[in-house]
């Protein structure tokens, strides 16, 4: 690559919202630096025009749920000299992935009776799962300035600063009163990762975690404080399995609360 | 072209919507001998992963079906289990309702405006690639849809999927001082929305004039231009409530879709959206607005999709303008709910999405868990339309060479805004009702 080239960037698609693309566009004081500074090389949802790999930086945002996605994945990995995935889909299979629990496990059942859609599988997987991922950046959907700090780190050739610790030190600095402490009300910020900026307690709400788990979570007492708060078993099953369900640890917590 | 006649225009990934779609028309010896509007987004089974949750996760579930429009997935899903459970919810708290939805409107139609839809009618790929010849145009397009998102953080807590509503209102009410910060730039937007429908206004429009069975909300007893709430009405005299949904309209599975495609019982295609509520309720809009579409020519109506951007411009000026009526109009709740208990029941909820009507219908248990739900998105009710409108924009234009013809047909398809992530999770309900 000639010194003066911009670095190639690609936006791709799996099973998703398209919210987390779409918080690149919601950058609006940068977008436009941002589109001089970088070749916006792939990116179907803002432009018609596309560049062929390699890339110097995918960003993926989706989970994988059919078996073409599954190749098609490893053909982006294989284009791509980074590759970052955005948001509760790519990283950890998306409220999609309830469909694999048994729980929910009926509408599987339901699907392939439908010879029409014996393409889907019958998980949705984090990208993590089917190629090397260089970076994974997590919510529901990610924070834009979070979004803009990766993408900067990664054209500087530097990692990312994302905080890993929960959400109860946002909201401890953003001022906020503990709604567990003071309404009695269970909130799931003791074990979720930080980064959203602790806006759901800042609205008199429980954090219900669409940041997926902080690095080590303590769920169990966590379980324990929301049950002498009243959630009955149903309510934390759920409370866990939301949009980061299929996320190792809160996949454990959910198994956890169940049995207990 | 290829031989024996035959000619194929194919689009094998649709830029610049949202969602994964394909277009494939077919044209033998100078005839349209098929159309089809291909989607293929690998499904998500919402209604199926929504069975078994309690009702107040309804509108934090349902808002992840889409990215763009949140707000309307939340609005629906709320309305339809507030009717579920006989309450309603009425004075400051549905102004905020509305309110939230004018910040959506913004943001979505300003992103469709600027940056997605306008580079077809000036030749370029990309609103970036638009923005170094047009760059007040692009910016001014960015600032109106920052405003938005900033409408909906103050009252939702962030702009996409937003964390304050909540069945019966919201968790907590903002503070009319908050809300007030906002007026300079919504009053700066406001202005600038009436220079973008003056400027789209002056686009090259291809011609082509549809006869549409127009569908949309009507509210006698609010009197406003459809946003949050209304009967279903269609200039072929459809008038019900949101009950009377699934006994006027009915899906369809076709082969080449992932989403279903709907149709009024006994008729045929309708559309919905911008076109539509503009046909229905132009009288409704605000004076600033109406006298904006009237410049723009279109003040007598508008049936021409590829105008719908136009449409979208007045859209745009309305909400600005509607958002600082409800500010001025706003003081704050003492409470920011309606409280309920679970009960068992069905509820219907529908509202105006940027794109169109989105219908929810839950049923729910005496626990307050969701036994069934089926939501129907604007884009699927709309697919049989954009394959109506591609099958006589390309008879028309068969001439055109084929680049040409394919650049006009992604156009066609774009008029709609189509948002493919949103139409694609009703294979289970497919599967349901076989």
């Amino acid at each position: 690559m000639a010194a003066a080239a911009k670095p190639k960037l690609a936006v791709w698609k799996f099973a998703s919202c398209d919210g987390c693309q779409l918080s690149l566009l919601d950058l609006e004081d940068e977008l436009l630096a941002l589109a001089g500074a970088i070749d916006i090389a792939y990116f179907l949802e803002a432009s018609r025009a596309t560049v062929e790999g390699p890339y110097d930086l995918s960003l993926v945002e989706g989970s994988v749920t059919t078996a073409a996605d599954a190749e098609r994945i490893r053909a982006v990995r294989a284009q791509s000299r980074r590759l970052v995935t955005i948001g509760a889909c790519a990283t950890a299979g998306g409220i999609q992935a309830l469909r694999n629990f048994a729980e929910v496990g009926d509408f599987v059942a339901a699907v392939y009776a439908n010879p029409a859609y014996i393409s889907t599988l019958e998980t949705s997987t984090p990208i993590a799962e089917h190629v090397a991922v260089d970076f994974e950046l997590h919510g529901c959907p990610v924070d834009r300035h979070q979004l803009l700090e990766v993408l900067s780190a990664f054209l500087a050739e530097r990692r990312p600063s994302i905080p890993s610790y929960s959400v109860c030190v946002e909201c401890k600095r953003r001022g906020n009163v503990c709604v567990t402490v003071a309404h009695g009300t269970p909130c799931l910020g003791p074990v979720t990762h930080a980064g959203c900026g602790a806006i759901c307690p800042a609205c008199d709400r429980g954090c219900y975690g669409c940041f997926g788990p902080m690095e080590t979570p303590n769920d169990e007492a966590l379980t324990a404080r929301m049950r002498e708060l009243g959630a009955e078993t149903p309510d934390l099953i759920r409370a866990y399995r939301s949009f980061n369900a299929n996320a190792p640890a809160f996949r454990a917590a959910g198994g956890r609360a169940a049995r207990t | 072209m290829s031989g024996n006649g035959t000619r194929r225009i194919e689009t094998g990934y649709l830029a610049r919507v949202e969602g994964e779609g394909a277009m494939h028309v077919r044209i033998r010896d100078e005839r349209v001998e098929s159309v089809e509007l291909r989607i293929f987004e690998p499904p998500r089974f919402f209604e199926a992963l929504l069975r078994g949750r309690a009702l107040e996760e309804a509108p934090d579930i349902t808002a992840r079906i889409c990215g763009i429009c949140p707000v309307a997935y939340q609005t629906s899903a709320c309305q339809a289990m507030e009717d579920a459970l006989g309450i309603e919810v009425e004075g400051q708290l549905r102004l905020l309702r509305r309110l939230i939805y004018c910040g959506e409107w913004v943001e979505s139609h300003a992103l469709h405006l600027y940056m997605l839809h306008a580079p077809d009618f000036l030749g370029y790929e990309s609103g970036f690639a638009m923005a170094a010849d047009h760059r007040e145009v692009v910016e001014r397009g960015l600032r109106a849809k920052k405003t938005g998102n900033r409408l909906i953080e103050l009252v939702g807590g962030r702009a996409v999927h937003p964390v304050n509503i909540r069945v019966g209102g919201f968790h907590k009410a903002p503070e009319r001082a908050a809300l007030e910060e906002l007026r300079g730039d919504l009053e700066r937007c406001r202005e600038e929305a009436l220079e973008t429908v003056r400027w789209v206004a002056a686009l090259d429009f291809p011609e082509l004039e549809r006869d549409y069975e127009t569908v949309c909300l009507r509210s006698e007893q609010d009197g406003e231009y459809p946003i949050d709430r209304g009967r279903i009405v269609s200039s072929q005299g459809i008038d019900v409530a949101p009950a009377g949904f699934d006994a006027t309209f009915e899906e369809q599975h076709v082969p080449h879709s992932t989403a279903l495609h709907a149709r009024v019982r006994g008729r045929g295609s309708y559309l919905t959206g911008p076109l539509a509520r503009f046909e229905l309720n132009r009288e409704r809009l605000s004076p600033l607005a109406a006298e904006a579409a009237a410049e723009a020519g279109i003040g007598e109506g508008c049936r021409n999709p590829f105008r719908s951007i136009a449409v979208r411009a007045v859209e745009i000026l309305y909400a600005f303008d509607e958002a600082l009526r409800l500010i001025d109009a706003y003081e704050r709740p003492a409470e920011p709910f309606v409280p309920y208990e679970p009960r068992a029941g069905v509820g219907h909820g529908v509202s105006e999405a940027p794109r169109g009507l989105l219908y929810h219908r839950y049923e729910i248990d005496e626990r307050g868990e969701i036994a069934s739900a089926w939501i129907v998105p604007p884009t699927s009710q709309n697919q049989r339309s954009i394959e109506e409108d591609l099958r006589e924009f390309v008879a028309a234009n068969v001439a055109l060479p084929d680049e040409q013809l394919r650049h006009r047909c992604e156009q066609t398809i774009r008029n709609y805004d189509p948002c493919i992530s949103c139409s694609t999770h009703f294979l289970d309900l497919e599967v349901e009702r076989l």
